[in-house]
């Protein structure tokens, strides 16, 4: 017979972790895999990629600042998920896999409608709620989408897109184009159990579909290992699915690892588990207290911004000098500031268009 | 009595009957360490420590379950969601198991849960996070479900959602946490389960509205008092079991009725309280009941859209000069 423990208040079942409970001494929610040591020529990117994947990640970070002030000014509603600190793992991932590979993500997902064709004014237009929106006003902010482009959305409830990426694969395969699929999904939705019925399934298909998650160390307040046990990738394990984890604040490393695995894929068919570490700098949407990390946790990150490490290494390598740099930020600047007056003249929604797009067919008999 | 935000007066009610009760615990999603995605179960965790206030992963369908486990053997949990429309990922162990295990063993088990959170929309969040489930989930047998409009009939009727010995589903809202009202400090306030209210007495039209659109019905009726239309308001309070009593007994004093419901029109509370009106009340009706309803259609993110889809009080208007013929 077991003995009876009596002293009922040890007992403790989530663990607490970083967080307002503890002492408030850095300690990371994450830790970082060390990035590649390649430079761009042996890993085949030119010097005009890398102004392009320069170009391209300021844009996804100047447009969310604006973005942001935007929503303080009360200019839209709704959610506003920031991906600010991210950026390496959008530009590196589509610049990897080819134009027609397939990309799904959650709701955090400006910055992959932003490399994968939305352009900045149908991005604004959709935080606003205006027609001329990527996703017709109708999304907001979570489902960001380009499909034409490959780019099957946002999606806003946690997990939901994992199997869609499955599925997307599933097509795929089923129609032997050779298209890869990338199904990201952040740290917290690993906790799903549709991660686990789709990996199996994945594994046991041979579907040529990434399973990336975008390790930022936090789930809302939830420090990753307070809501998740062990290291994510060891989820593959179970399954036998080859996996990796990656530091997720160089876009090189994100590259060089998404070349890799896609390449692997195209030949053999499989499914991966890719965990990509990363820190997102604001909070988990724009009313976030953010009381369970510390400053300083925040700091030791943003010196390792992603924007800033490209830029630097532009400048280090001579592809470009300041003057350049300038040039490039102050277009980039413009392009923005002209996507929100695009937003704000653009119309909102037809009050018809609420029955837009419920069905295929446009006279489909609604019930009233 | 004291004046209390709804959150306050959820927050109270679980206090109160955690202190009473050891076997009672609270597990959901941001629930301890941030004190609540919405701060209702700010400073329990202080209080009762983390062994009663379980924070989860994201992960509805294993804490649900884990919660309907713990239940059939011997505690009493409260679920919270942050919101029921994350509740769909759970509705296997709701559904299934919560409402019928019970049933099916021949009464051997008792299954004393709460899940709880808000339901219905909280603004331009677009389809996925805007659905109104007290009806999908009282077409079920087996479980009660209770959608609140004031503070005071959160408290009260928590505790007794927490007593019961049954699943219960208790339904806030996002956008009234903050709402102040007064709330009864009688010592061990409590709320029959299934009980209406009528909310507003008048002699013209009987409005049926609970929820979130309880309020949408009030601001319709102080208009509707300035054209010299007396509207008595019903708020049902609990949705299952419900109280048909009070809305009929209302219907044969006014002869007239609109239903206010914040779930489509398919199949939903409106539907149901139309047919129940017809079949006890038809000889009394001097109109035909109307109902006001979202449209057939997922909730679109465009503020302008959004407006005309959520019901407001200019549809409880027209609805109301609908079964008054005053148009
Ligand atoms: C099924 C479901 N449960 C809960 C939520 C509420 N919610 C939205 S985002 C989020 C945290 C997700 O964290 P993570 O997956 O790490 O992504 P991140 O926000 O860090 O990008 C939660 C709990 C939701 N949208 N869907
Ligand atoms: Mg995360």
């Amino acid at each position: 017979m077991a003995k009876k423990d009596k002293d009922t208040q040890e007992i403790q079942f989530t663990p607490s972790g970083t967080s307002i409970l503890t002492n408030g001494k850095i300690q990371k929610s994450t830790e970082l895999p060390s990035p590649t040591r390649k430079k761009h020529k042996s890993l085949g990117l030119s010097e005009e990629d890398l102004v392009a994947m320069f170009e391209q990640m300021y844009l996804q970070r100047r447009f969310e600042e604006r973005a942001m002030q935007m929503y303080q000014k009360g200019k839209f509603g709704g959610f506003l998920h920031l991906y600010m600190g991210q950026e390496a793992i959008s530009t590196g991932t589509v610049f990897a896999l080819n134009d027609d590979d397939d990309i799904i993500t959650a709701y955090r997902d400006h910055g992959w409608g932003l490399v994968r064709g939305v352009s900045p004014k149908e991005g604004m237009a959709e935080l606003y709620g205006k027609v001329t929106g990527c996703s017709r006003g109708k999304g907001g902010s979570m489902h960001f989408a380009n499909v034409e482009e490959h780019f099957w959305g946002g999606h806003g409830i946690v997990g939901g897109s994992i199997p869609l990426g499955g599925g997307i694969a599933f097509a795929n395969k089923y129609k032997q184009n050779g298209r890869v699929t990338a199904s990201f999904m952040g740290d917290g939705a690993v906790d799903q159990g549709v991660l686990h019925e789709t990996m199996n399934m994945a594994q046991n298909w041979g579907l040529p579909c990434i399973f990336a998650i975008e390790n930022n160390g936090y789930a809302m307040g939830t420090a990753v290992h307070r809501h998740s046990v062990g290291e994510l990738v060891d989820r593959a394990k179970g399954y036998g699915m080859k996996s990796a984890v990656i530091n997720g604040m160089d876009v090189f490393t994100v590259y060089e690892k998404m070349k890799e695995i896609a390449e692997d894929i195209r030949e053999n068919s499989n499914p991966w588990l890719l965990e990509i570490r990363t820190y997102r700098y604001r909070g988990h949407s724009m009313s976030d207290p953010m009381k369970y990390r510390t400053k300083e946790e925040l700091k030791e990150y943003e010196k390792l911004d992603p924007v800033e490490r490209i830029k630097q290494y532009l400048l280090d390598n001579d592809i470009i000098d300041e003057g350049k740099v300038e040039e490039i930020q102050d277009d980039i600047e413009d392009r923005v500031m002209e996507a929100i007056d695009f937003a704000e003249e653009s119309d909102f929604p037809e009050k018809s268009d609420l029955y837009k797009d419920v069905f295929v067919e446009d006279d489909y008999p609604f019930h009233t | 009595m004291a004046e209390l935000q709804f959150r306050e007066a959820i927050r109270a009610a679980i206090d109160e009957e955690m202190a009473q009760d050891e076997d009672i615990f609270v597990m959901g999603e941001e629930v301890a360490e941030y004190d609540g995605a919405y701060k209702v179960t700010e400073g329990l965790l202080d209080k009762y420590g983390p062994k009663r206030l379980i924070d989860t992963p994201i992960a509805e369908l294993g804490f649900s379950g884990i919660g309907v486990g713990a239940a059939m053997n011997g505690l009493r949990p409260i679920i919270e969601f942050m919101t029921f429309n994350f509740a769909v990922l759970a509705a296997d162990q709701i559904i299934n198991h919560a409402s019928k295990i019970r049933y099916m063993t021949g009464g051997q088990v008792e299954i004393p849960i709460v899940f709880r959170g808000p339901n219905a929309s909280a603004g331009q969040l677009s389809a996925t996070h805007s659905v109104a489930y007290d009806a999908m989930y009282a077409h079920f047998p087996g479980m009660k479900v209770i959608y609140t409009s004031e503070p005071e009939d959160a408290k009260g009727l928590l505790k007794s959602a927490i007593r019961d010995p049954n699943p219960v589903l208790f339904m806030e809202s996002e956008q009234m946490y903050g709402l102040k009202g007064e709330v009864s400090d009688e010592e061990d306030f409590t709320i029959p389960i299934g009980k209406a209210k009528v909310k507003r007495e008048g002699s013209d039209v009987t409005v049926v509205a609970h929820g979130k659109m309880y309020h949408v019905a009030t601001q319709a009726a102080k208009q509707l008092e300035k054209e010299g239309v007396d509207i008595e308001i019903i708020d049902p309070r609990t949705v299952k079991p419900l109280d048909l009593e009070t809305i009929i007994k209302s219907i044969k004093k006014t002869n007239r009725c609109v239903i206010v419901d914040e779930a489509h029109p398919f199949g939903g509370l409106a539907a149901e309280v139309g047919y129940l009106i017809q079949r006890e009340a038809f000889d009394y009706l001097d109109a035909p009941v109307q109902r006001v309803t979202l449209p057939d259609t997922s909730a679109p993110f465009a503020k302008n859209l959004f407006d005309e889809w959520l019901p407001d009080a200019a549809d409880v208007i027209e609805a109301v000069n609908t079964v008054t013929y005053r148009k």
